[in-house]
């Protein structure tokens, strides 16, 4: 049972917002405060790829993000396309293996510095954001939807012992 | 905070200030920004990203993209950029290889690359 559901339109300008509702969840959660960068990045990566997917697939279709905070304190991004859309070279169709998502990336530097006259390619490729999160985030996977279209992209963060002392008058 | 861009020469340099946050919502403004300044014929840019809070794979792309046009017309786009978040994020995706990133505007027109 998710602490915070949040549902979003499948639009660019929404993803800051989401970025600025999970930050503030954390700082509740007892998540440490020098990881809150990192919060605010991986979900926004998160946000946007979902973002870009449901645009193609189902511009109608909103965009979830649940928190849950138990034993740690883990986001999960949804989208409505078909699973396993821009997720990067490597997707197996179901368990995504992080770690061969990062992107070659001696073919970004020589594939996408190389003048071409077409200036709406994309110069670097679809799976940058979730190489992004997996560079910042230890514990990370990715999921097709057990009943419906769509990825669920899943990061966990650890948080810290909570202080549940009460405060004792010297 | 929305982005904030302003742009000065010095020199045969385009320096592009940005402040704000560069995400998938305001990255194209930068990618406009860019893209004016080598159609009017800047073609070594200056990026200070002193200002920037927050910086996403997008601004990545657009910044990458950046580079393309300069390369075209054999410019440079060299970045400025001290903060140690925004500099992991370069490191991560392995485009500190890429580019030249200098500690100041100073050292960055000094620069020789």
């Amino acid at each position: 049972m998710p602490t915070v559901e949040l549902r979003f339109a499948a639009l660019p300008g929404h993803v800051r917002t989401a970025r600025m509702i999970v930050a503030a969840i954390s700082r509740r959660s007892g998540v440490p405060d020098e990881i809150l960068d990192e919060i605010k990045l991986a979900v926004g990566e998160a946000c946007a790829r979902a973002v870009t997917v449901n645009r193609q697939f189902d511009p109608m279709a909103p965009v979830v993000v649940r928190v849950s905070n138990d034993d740690s304190f883990a986001v999960s991004v949804v989208d409505c396309g078909p699973a396993g859309q821009y997720l990067g070279r490597a997707y197996d169709g179901g368990r995504g293996s992080p770690s061969d998502l990062l992107p070659d990336l001696g073919s970004i530097q020589s594939s996408a510095l190389k003048p071409r006259d077409d200036d709406t390619s994309p110069p670097l490729p679809a799976g940058l954001g979730l190489a992004l999160i997996e560079g910042l985030v230890d514990d990370f996977d990715i999921t097709a939807q057990p009943d419906s279209a769509g990825t669920v992209v899943t990061m966990r963060w650890s948080v810290k012992e909570k202080v549940d002392s009460p405060i004792v008058a010297v | 905070m929305d982005l904030s861009l302003t742009t000065r020469t010095e020199g045969d340099f385009t320096i592009v200030v940005v402040g704000g946050e560069i995400d998938v919502y305001t990255a194209p403004k930068l990618r406009e920004q860019l893209i004016d300044l080598v159609s009017g014929g800047s073609y070594h840019l200056l990026v200070d990203m002193e200002g920037v809070e927050f910086l996403d794979s997008t601004g990545l792309g657009v910044l990458v993209g950046g580079l393309k046009r300069v390369r075209a017309h054999e410019g440079s786009l060299r970045l400025v950029c001290t903060q140690e978040r925004i500099l992991k994020i370069f490191r991560i995706t392995g485009l500190t290889k890429v580019f030249p990133i200098h500690a100041s505007v100073e050292e960055a027109l000094a620069a020789k690359d």
